[in-house]
């Protein structure tokens, strides 16, 4: 079937799409936005997550077909553009927050919706927002640092 | 295989009629695994996300109607004072991603002994509203489970709603888990307090073929609870109800528990429940 899809703001069309066949299947094969991570195809690991509508969402449990007609925003989406970082992605760079990277995107997504919707978090809280985030190099401290990071600095900035 | 997006209920009754086999998707928590995995191909996916009617609640009468798509997240955000302990439950469910998609209506067309809203939809009395082209019936919730991953459902009905009385007492849940997160129930337990009827009801999850209530529990408490007096929880009284609680429990071992941890993991939970529950009571 073919879909038509609101991705980081853009349309997109993806032709030949099997109805069984996953977002994230679409985002990373049909359409090339590869930013979004696929592991574990069962909601575990959070590596696919986007946003759908504004709310996150494991991208791998979603079928394509119920995407069609919402607003999908991925990872690609979060900064300003090719070389602009968001706050928040500056914010795991400084804390050295990335070490293999493959739960990145999915962890950059998470974070990203508790800053903006939250003004400093407490670790209880933050912990709660990821745990649907494995990381599997990290041991999460530093993961921890960085969303304290771009926490602190939006209150700094008042934004 | 189709993918039929429906937006009215009528149009998803239908398709599910003409298409035998075709499976109902809402939050996909469970249904894209299959379909990942490769473990199911259905002739057809029926998308009730478009159907406005269904992700919605509402307050009739002294019941909260939660419609077939309306999410956990929003189960936690906006029902907690009508619905302590489905939202208790469902504050367990997942990560907030999966809470964010997956539905208590999910939860018991999966029919999972393991599912994390049965037992508080059990010890509250919850209504399933089902439907078919042939018309609506209402199951009570004791009369929903029939097996291991089976239901009273009609291979052509579809759920629309599920009824649950709005809480007028205190109620509690808790489940057993390797972490705070990402957690099928090794156990669950779910109990509520009808200080007004003096009634007492339970739910017991991963602890038989389906989920059930601890029945001589329940009434045993009726009676031996004090609720006159707001004294503490007497221990003996406590004690029992915990023993009750594993008497109704017929688990199995698995790759997540034995039955013999199960059992005695239930009656820690009914008496832990139990204290909090009464401690909110008697200090209201």
């Amino acid at each position: 079937m073919r879909l038509n899809l609101t991705i980081n703001g853009a349309q997109h069309t993806a032709d030949d799409v099997w109805p069984g066949e996953s977002l994230l299947y679409v985002l990373r094969e049909r359409l090339g936005l590869a930013g979004s991570k696929n592991a574990c195809e069962q909601g575990e690991c959070g590596s696919c997550t986007v946003y759908l509508d504004g709310v996150p969402a494991c991208s791998c449990l979603v079928a394509a077909g119920q995407a069609a007609g919402h607003e999908v925003v991925t990872v690609e989406g979060i900064g300003g553009g090719e070389d602009e970082l968001h706050p928040v992605q500056e914010a795991f760079v400084d804390a050295g927050a990335v070490q293999c990277g493959f739960c990145t995107p999915g962890l950059i997504v998470a974070a990203h919706n508790l800053v903006e919707r939250t003004g400093e978090p407490s670790d209880e809280e933050i912990r709660e927002e990821l745990a649907g985030n494995l990381c599997r190099c990290t041991g999460y401290e530093k993961i921890l640092d960085a969303v304290r990071l771009a926490a602190s600095r939006k209150q700094e900035a008042g934004t | 295989m189709d993918f039929i997006k429906p937006t009215t209920w009528e149009e998803a009754l239908e398709a599910r009629a003409s298409v035998p086999g075709a499976v109902p998707i809402a939050g996909g928590t469970d249904v894209m695994v299959e379909l990942n995995f490769d473990q199911h191909r259905p002739p057809a996916l029926i998308d009730l996300t478009a159907i406005d009617e269904l992700a919605h609640w509402d307050l009739d009468g002294d019941s909260v109607r939660i419609g077939a798509t309306v999410s956990y997240t929003t189960i936690i955000t906006e029902l907690a004072n009508h619905l302590p302990g489905l939202a208790l439950a469902a504050r367990t469910v997942g990560s907030p991603q999966i809470r964010n998609r997956g539905t208590a209506a999910g939860n018991l067309g999966a029919g999972s002994p393991a599912g994390d809203s049965h037992p508080p939809l059990l010890s509250t009395g919850a209504t399933v509203e089902v439907a078919s082209v042939r018309g609506s019936r209402f199951v009570p919730i004791d009369e929903f489970y029939t097996g291991v991953k089976r239901t009273a459902l009609e291979p052509d009905e579809l759920i629309r709603a599920i009824t649950v009385p709005a809480a007028r007492g205190p109620q509690q849940f808790a489940k057993i888990g390797t972490r705070n997160a990402m957690v099928i129930a090794v156990c669950s337990f779910a109990v509520a307090l009808d200080p007004h009827e003096r009634a007492v009801g339970t739910g017991l999850g991963s602890a038989a073929p389906t989920p059930r209530h601890a029945t001589d529990a329940e009434k045993y408490l009726v009676d031996a609870l004090p609720w006159d007096s707001s004294e503490p929880l007497p221990g003996d009284v406590a004690e029992r109800f915990g023993e009750l609680v594993a008497a109704a429990a017929v688990p199995i071992d698995d790759v997540r528990g034995q039955a013999t941890y199960r059992t005695h993991a239930l009656s820690v939970m009914a008496r832990r429940t139990l204290g909090w529950a009464w401690e909110e009571y008697r200090c209201a």
